[in-house]
């Protein structure tokens, strides 16, 4: 609740100028880090090994947010195929929210890897954070959801999400704004409902309940199944944590998981400069005032003394 | 224009005409030729052949932008939601145009008056950099008309790209104010001159903090991605600072380039205390931005050894980066010194040339070259490219349009 009073409190103090706004830019900028998320906010725990590939997800997630056909049909596996730029697979787009994609590792028994991937719905979430016109929220029940109606397309948030989530309406020339999964908040979750690709999942390879709940039911599952899973639950602590959360049989690196993104939460990483600004503020106009006066005393002195001489 | 000067036409300098009749707005725009010499002064000048050809191929291209959207004109990656756009109009644009702020600090501030023969040149630089700058960034926002957005509707005052949006404007009006004395002269309007000789130096005050705050967040906003640049371009301590730091000497590099081109371009139109002082003033100015380059050189290995980086100098990024460092840092640097010492002129403006071709460099590396370096490389749209030249081909004719009427080249002739 802190964040959301500090956030309250810094758009009433700020209907004035803009060295204001600055200064608020740092004292919100030195609480942050320090938010924990909300105590009863929900999650989703994914594991990764019962997923067969289906796409089920895929498509209810299209239903559910009325997003335009595919290109190719829900049931065609023939996109785990296909490549994008620099070898990649398949990424969230405007047309969809969240994407299933195939890796083949090797020595695993049982055949690929799938892997579901959306929006992670940070605890501290660094699209929020970086958009200026304050367009993201992050919701009581977990959700990080947005406001296109204010989104300027700067695109920003595109450049600081470290999951590479959000998507840009980049077809639209009238109206283009920033799309990603937003956890099905306005239909589902609101009212305490899973969201539509939890519940469409055939192999109930998603679970849904508080995040807390969700951390304990993931290291308890690591700990019933000796060997099976490695140790980690992706999502408990990486970049400040997530909403979602993951549990894999083969290291997450192999699996498309960026697993160099550190605990910090990205804000963390703009506070140098964050805490320098009323610094700067409230420091520099006396210094150089004073520097003027300095220069112009000398200056003043010269005069006297080519007068006198 | 330099070959009718050379036949003994007058270039405008004063409100009068030498029968003591006031010019005409008409005149003056018209530089004080008839409309039919204007026209064929124009077409003689064959730089002005490649702007049309420049405005033939881009116009349509911009104005298709807006019609069929950024989708058109990029590639419109998610992956590199910032494109040339940005790099170049923003994060290339703002530091080439520091100068106006630093040479409101030397001859306002510290009260060096032997830089005022250049003191406008530079904060012309500022403003029209920064006038550009808003142009490219318009061109890039998805939706240009909720430009106003961060600052009436709807407020992210936690965003370091709030800050950046409300210095920038605040920035803009504040130098359009200092240029206000250039304007009244030339339109004869003496009290707005004096109305803005009275507030100068708290201009000039709020000129260095703005500039101090904004050139710093530029690079702050690229701490949002620690992942993404790659880590010898990227210093969650040192970035803001680094950037800051490097447009002090892209700001200073680009007003001897600009006074350079100037000196062989609009001849004509630099007035004797100009051509006679530029020499001196150019060293000058190449002795400030030795300074900032000497320190950027020790930040930059410091920013290194700070996050202990150095095993990523041995890939081929590394050798990536001591090229940039190499050209755009220790060249510059050594030239600028030597032209110092030597007090030569034209050795500064070689290292200005190479400066900005240096800074431009790490600017583009920063935002766009190394950024995503796990990824892939992009590659900008054709269409991209075409739009980029075509707004800054439009700096260009700006630029030169108001240096050859307003008096900052040269001093205009009336006590006001
Ligand atoms: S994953 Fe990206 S888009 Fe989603 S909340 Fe985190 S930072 Fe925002
Ligand atoms: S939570 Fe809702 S919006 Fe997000 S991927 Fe699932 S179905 Fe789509
Ligand atoms: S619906 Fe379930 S099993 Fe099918 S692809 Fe999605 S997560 Fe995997």
């Amino acid at each position: 609740m802190k964040k959301i009073d500090r956030r309250i409190f810094l758009k009433g103090g700020l209907a004035g100028g803009a060295a204001l706004a600055a200064t608020g830019t740092a004292a919100t900028a030195k609480g942050a880090g320090t938010f924990n998320g909300y105590p009863n906010s929900m999650g989703v725990l994914v594991d990764l090994t019962k997923c067969v590939g289906c796409r089920t997800c895929e498509a209810a997630c299209n239903k559910e947010q009325g997003l335009p056909a595919p290109d190719k049909p829900f049931n065609d596996t023939s996109v785990f195929d296909e490549v994008r730029e620099g070898g990649q697979k398949r990424r969230t787009t405007e047309k969809a929210y969240t994407v299933v994609n195939r890796y083949d590792v090797e020595g695993r028994e049982g055949g690929p890897v799938y892997r579901k991937f959306q929006c992670n719905h940070c605890q501290e979430p660094a699209c929020l954070t970086s958009c200026f016109v304050n367009a993201y929220k992050k919701t009581p029940e977990g959700a990080v959801i947005y406001n296109p109606k204010v989104c300027v397309g700067c695109r920003t948030c595109m450049v600081a999400c470290p999951f590479y989530v959000p998507a840009y309406a980049y077809s639209s020339a009238t109206n283009p704004v920033v799309k990603k999964c937003i956890m099905c908040y306005d239909t589902r979750l609101k009212f305490g409902r899973p969201p539509a690709c939890v519940e469409a999942c055939p192999q109930e390879v998603m679970t849904f309940g508080k995040r807390t709940d969700l951390i304990k039911l993931g290291h308890e599952r690591i700990k019933a199944n000796p060997g099976k899973y490695v140790d980690h639950l992706y999502g408990e602590t990486e970049v400040g944590g997530t909403s979602w959360m993951y549990l894999s049989d083969v290291p997450f690196e192999k699996v498309g998981f960026d697993t160099t993104l550190g605990n910090q939460p990205i804000i963390s990483y703009v506070k140098d400069f964050l805490g320098m600004v009323p610094v700067v503020l409230t420091v520099w106009p006396a210094l150089f005032t004073g520097f003027h006066l300095l220069a112009n005393r000398k200056e003043a002195k010269k005069k006297e003394e080519e007068n006198k001489g | 224009m330099n070959r009718l000067v050379g036949r003994g036409f007058q270039p405008i300098t004063s409100l009068t005409k030498p029968d003591g009749t006031r010019w005409s707005v008409k005149e003056k725009l018209l530089l004080g030729l008839t409309p039919q010499d204007y026209m064929a002064v124009q077409m003689r000048n064959p730089f002005n052949w490649l702007l049309w050809l420049i405005y033939a191929i881009g116009l349509p291209v911009l104005v298709g932008r807006f019609i069929y959207g950024l989708g058109w004109a990029t590639h419109g990656s998610y992956d590199y939601p910032w494109g040339l756009f940005l790099a170049w109009g923003l994060f290339t644009m703002v530091p080439l145009s520091a100068s106006g702020f630093m040479m409101g600090t030397t001859v306002e501030l510290f009260g060096r008056k032997d830089f005022k023969p250049i003191e406008r040149l530079g904060l012309l630089n500022g403003l029209l950099g920064y006038l550009f700058a808003v142009m490219f960034l318009q061109v890039d926002l998805g939706q240009p008309w909720r430009l106003i957005y961060p600052m009436f509707v709807s407020l992210g005052p936690a965003a370091v790209l709030f800050l950046v949006a409300w210095h920038v404007a605040t920035y803009l009006s504040c130098q359009v104010a200092e240029l206000v004395p250039a304007y009244s002269e030339w339109m004869g309007l003496p009290k707005a001159k004096k109305a803005i000789k009275s507030i100068v130096l708290g201009l000039t005050v709020a000129g260095i903090i703005l500039s101090t705050l904004h050139q710093g967040a530029l690079g702050a906003l690229f701490t949002y991605a620690p992942g993404k640049v790659h880590p010898l371009w990227y210093s969650s301590t040192f970035q803001w600072f680094l950037f800051l730091n490097s447009a002090i000497f892209a700001g200073l590099s680009m007003l001897i380039v600009v006074s350079t081109l100037s000196k062989w371009f609009l001849r004509w139109r630099c007035d004797d205390n100009f051509k006679q002082n530029l020499d001196q003033l150019t060293v000058g100015i190449a002795k400030g931005a030795a300074l900032a380059l000497i320190t950027y050189l020790v930040l930059k290995i410091i920013a290194i050894a700070h996050d202990n980086k150095w095993e990523y100098l041995f890939t081929g990024w590394g050798q990536w980066y001591v090229f940039e460092i190499a050209v755009g840092v220790i060249v510059p640097l050594i030239l600028y010194t030597r032209a110092v010492r030597n007090e030569s002129a034209s050795l500064a403006r070689l290292s200005a040339f190479i400066a900005v071709f240096g800074i431009a460099l790490n600017r583009l590396n920063t935002a766009l070259i190394t950024f995503n370096w796990k990824l892939y490389q992009e590659v900008p749209h054709w269409r991209e490219v075409v739009i980029v030249i075509t707004v800054y081909a439009t700096y260009i004719v700006v630029y030169r349009a108001i240096l050859a009427r307003l008096p900052i080249l040269y001093t205009w002739k009336e006590r006001s």
